[in-house]
């Protein structure tokens, strides 16, 4: 009947995870030291040459503008990643406090608490952000907080879920007969035992938001220029596909490269969280 | 030719999450012919189940069968080919499962599950179908059986849901069955009906059956050999009555002691006849709850409420136990009391002082003084918090303990449920039953409560197991003197421990009385059903219970009654249509404060357990 220490541990990493988590680190590498390893600084006219092509003129070549294109990633990477992590952990706050507090008070609240949510996801995400950068102008703080506030009612849907099969042990009714107040019922007892799926789908939520700001920048509503980042950069230098410039591609793939990376964690996670369950009925 | 299974040398092995395999199947030899009944018995990890299940040449995600062969009629299920087994399995050998509710498909009426088998093997054509579905229904004594197999899973009983589920696995006349305790999920009234069906069927098609349990006393009525199995090895393998006279192994003695010594040696000191008390610890007067919201858009009618005016009260240090099926409203009860349900109408009383219908708003002193035990050890304690903290967060809510004080005030509690005081620091997924069963128990005793509500504490736990934690709950009485409700539906336990039975029946109460009074005669007629419907160890036993019943049918599937009316009218022995249908029954003091609700006459009442 003893069991090892093992499942605290955590479970051993398969190749995917293994992969999924290498390209993760080199993201957060490249956001850490990025700029300190770039040649030039992200801004800089090198050349005359605009759309040079891969080793002339700067190792990835030059964009739309004859910047070097490498500099410009390794600087992108901080306002692409970085954003997008800021901005899902706004929607997750907002979110988790919703969806625990719905699950929890039960009653009006979760009445009031849940028709609020389908009104808010009843919105097109895009087209809220739409609205909401044309009435208040686009700086970075508004573009965080509108990409943030798209993801909550989504997140408070799955966390009252997720609280609500909690609440169905035991556990979490003896405490509340002990008394426990709400915060203290949902820190103690809901919230350990949610943080696994809600970090499979904090993974999620984060490759949307990378594709969502990524996407504003494309239309030109996100970050402006001449700040680096790499859903701008695509728009910017799309016209060099013409070419058979690399300069629009580069930071097409550096996007989609972060959202399988995270994509292969996530699933890994889904997986333990299936599994998890029978293995511990089992003992 | 006879027709044989046989399992001979069968090892199969598990995978720890670390992705290791070892053996949890020890070589095991079974052998069943056609007509016989073998039942595997012993404690949960002994690898009943893994067995049963090997029987089909199936091995659970995460095991494999290693070694060993099972021969169906010469063939080696294990050599051939996986689409020649797929032929042979649910045709020649099916599988009935624990849990019907989890095992039928609730989007496909029953009929139709029932026929899939046949359709899948290419047995007899669609009229067939139909009429071998009636012939089994009706050998399994399922009423209506035309109207049934239309019907969806949620809308038959439990106890019919599983004879469902014997017919789905009888369909194509298999020669073998292995039934995975097939009545364990199932009230004791109900489960004679379903052992009876089941003993019935396979008697009248010649079939052979491995029965899975962990019940001597079931297995005791249905099968003809028994093996004993303990950790994956067969500690005996004998004919039924020989392992119930006279057993040759300890561990055999060890489970036929658990189950018989209850009464008498153990450690609860009854009180005898209760001295007139002032005060109630605990009083419900009048309670009426129901578990749907009501709204102006749906007002809630009588239909929905769980409990029909309970008048309940809990004398300081004694034990009450209550009793009934699932559904008659015992847990109900424990909730109203705790608050985590609140009473549409009536009264919860502390020492004479109303308590709020919301646990919110009652004080921390009334909430430390009232504490609750769960049925099931795996979901009682929280599988992210250390032992320290399970035991602990009640000693800093109430007491403000923190720290060193904390720590050892913990470790304290640890040893008196008596176990070691590192499992402080341990985490619950490794512990067993057991053990957390334990620990939930040192919870609740930490706070100096004056009352502990214990809802089946014992029921998941195997006989062994079980024992021994009852024999603390009786240390810890003596030594604490708190009172306890004891929520259960094994009679034999409730008969050793409490002082007084409180029997239930669809939310009202039947009798309520001191323990001697309740359990000799005169019995309340769901009283007298209850007790004689618990399997006792002796074979032979279902069917002399089934004779003495009286022969005219009772159909439980009759109209409801009005709910202004004795809910037990449709199954009662003594109903008669003048007398029961003036209200509901009153109550009468048949003196020492045992009252029986009842509208049939004194001597109507069965004076014998069998006679219903």
């Amino acid at each position: 009947m003893k069991q090892s220490k093992k499942h605290r541990a955590g479970p051993a990493l398969d190749m995917t995870a293994k992969i999924g988590i290498l390209i993760l680190a080199l993201n957060l590498f490249v956001v850490l030291f990025g700029p300190m390893l770039a040649p030039f600084p992200p801004n800089a006219l090198m050349s005359d040459e605009i759309f040079s092509s891969i080793g002339t003129g700067g190792l990835l070549g030059t964009d739309v503008l004859g910047r070097d294109l490498l500099s410009r990633m390794l600087y992108g990477a901080r306002t692409t990643i970085g954003l997008a992590f800021i901005a899902t952990l706004i929607g997750f706050i907002i979110g988790i406090v919703m969806g625990f507090s719905a699950a929890e008070m039960g009653g009006w609240a979760d009445d009031l608490i849940s028709r609020v949510v389908d009104v808010m996801i009843s919105f097109p995400p895009m087209l809220l952000a739409l609205v909401v950068i044309a009435g208040l102008g686009s700086s970075i703080t508004i573009l965080v907080c509108t990409v943030g506030i798209t993801h909550a009612p989504r997140v408070a849907r799955i966390s009252r879920a997720i609280a609500m099969e909690i609440a169905l042990n035991n556990f979490v009714e003896v405490s509340r007969a002990r008394g426990e107040s709400l915060f203290s019922v949902l820190r103690r007892e809901i919230w350990p035992n949610s943080i696994r799926p809600l970090a499979a789908e904090f993974g999620l939520r984060f490759t949307y938001s990378v594709l969502f700001l990524s996407g504003l920048s494309f239309l030109g509503l996100g970050i402006q220029p001449p700040r680096a980042d790499w859903g701008m950069m695509v728009k910017e230098n799309l016209a060099g596909l013409h070419y058979g410039s690399w300069a629009a591609l580069m930071p097409a793939l550096a996007i989609s490269l972060i959202t399988v990376g995270i994509n292969l964690i996530v699933d890994w996670m889904g997986a333990q969280t299936g599994k998890q369950i029978p293995e511990e009925m089992k003992k | 030719m006879s027709k044989k299974l046989s399992i001979k040398g069968l090892v199969v092995e598990a995978q720890k999450p670390s992705g290791e395999w070892f053996t949890i199947v020890h070589g095991v030899d079974v052998e069943v012919k056609a007509g016989e009944v073998v039942a595997l018995i012993g404690e949960s990890g002994a690898g009943k189940t893994t067995i049963g299940l090997g029987a089909l040449a199936y091995s659970r995600p995460g095991t494999r069968i290693v070694g060993g062969s099972v021969n169906l009629d010469d063939v080696d299920l294990l050599s051939i080919g996986k689409n020649q087994r797929r032929k042979i399995r649910g045709k020649k050998i099916a599988y009935v499962a624990q849990s019907a509710s989890a095992a039928l498909n609730p989007a496909i009426k029953l009929g139709k599950q029932v026929k899939e088998s046949l359709k899948v093997h290419e047995i007899l054509n669609p009229n067939g179908w139909d009429k071998r579905v009636m012939e089994l229904f009706g050998l399994l004594d399922l009423p209506g059986p035309e109207e049934l197999a239309d019907r969806y899973p949620h809308q038959v009983s439990g106890g019919q849901q599983q004879r469902v589920m014997t017919a789905m696995a009888m369909a194509c006349l298999p020669d073998f069955i292995v039934f995975d305790e097939p009545t364990t999920a199932l009230d004791v009234t109900t489960q004679v009906e379903v052992l009876k069906a089941i003993k019935d069927v396979i008697r009248k098609k010649g079939t052979g059956a491995i029965y899975v349990s962990h019940d001597l006393s079931v297995v005791a009525q249905v099968a003809d050999r028994i093996i004993v199995l303990y950790d994956g090895k067969v500690v005996e393998n004998s004919r039924t009555e020989d392992i119930l006279e006279s057993p040759k192994e300890e561990y055999t003695k060890a489970l036929l002691n658990a189950v018989r010594s209850v009464p008498e040696d153990s450690s609860f000191v009854k009180k005898d006849i209760l001295p007139p008390k002032n005060e109630p610890l605990i009083e419900l007067k009048n309670i009426y709850a129901s578990y749907k919201r009501s709204s102006w858009l749906k007002p809630l009618t009588e239909n929905h409420h769980i409990l029909h005016g309970i008048n309940l009260s809990v004398y300081p240090g004694e034990v009450v136990a209550l009793v009934g099926e699932s559904g008659s409203g015992k847990s109900t009860i424990a909730r109203v009391m705790t608050g985590l349900l609140s009473q549409l109408s009536g009264e919860v009383l502390y020492e004479g002082t109303p308590l709020s219908p919301k646990v919110k708003k009652r004080s921390l002193e009334h909430l430390r003084l009232v504490q609750m035990v769960c049925q099931s050890p795996d979901t009682t304690l929280n599988p992210r918090q250390p032992v320290l903290e399970a035991i602990g967060r009640p000693l800093e809510l109430y007491f403000g303990l923190s720290g060193q004080k904390k720590h050892e005030r913990v470790k304290e509690l640890l040893s008196m449920v008596e176990l070691p005081s590192d499992y402080a620091y341990r985490y619950p997924p490794e512990l067993s039953g057991g053990e957390k069963q334990r620990v939930s128990l040192a919870r609740a005793f930490g706070v100096n409560p004056s009352i502990i509500l214990c809802d089946e504490v014992l029921s998941a736990l195997d006989t062994i197991v079980a024992t021994s934690v009852l024999d603390l709950l009786g240390d810890l009485k003596k030594k604490l003197d708190v009172a306890y409700l004891f929520i259960s539906h094994d009679l034999a336990t409730v008969a050793s421990v409490a002082d007084r039975v409180v029997v239930l029946y669809s939310g009202r109460i039947c009798e309520d009385g001191p323990i001697e009074k309740v359990f000799s005669p005169p019995y309340h007629p769901y009283t007298a059903l209850l007790m004689s419907s618990v399997p006792e160890l002796k074979h032979g036993w279902l069917e002399q219970i089934l004779d003495s019943r009286s022969t005219e049918k009772k159909d439980d599937t009759g109209p409801i009654p009005e709910r202004s009316m004795c809910a037990f009218q449709p199954r009662c022995p003594v109903y008669d249509k003048t007398r029961c249908e003036k209200g509901l029954p009153p109550g009468r003091n048949l003196g020492d404060n045992h009252v029986i609700y009842c509208h049939a006459e004194l001597d109507r009442l069965p004076y014998s357990r069998s006679f219903v």
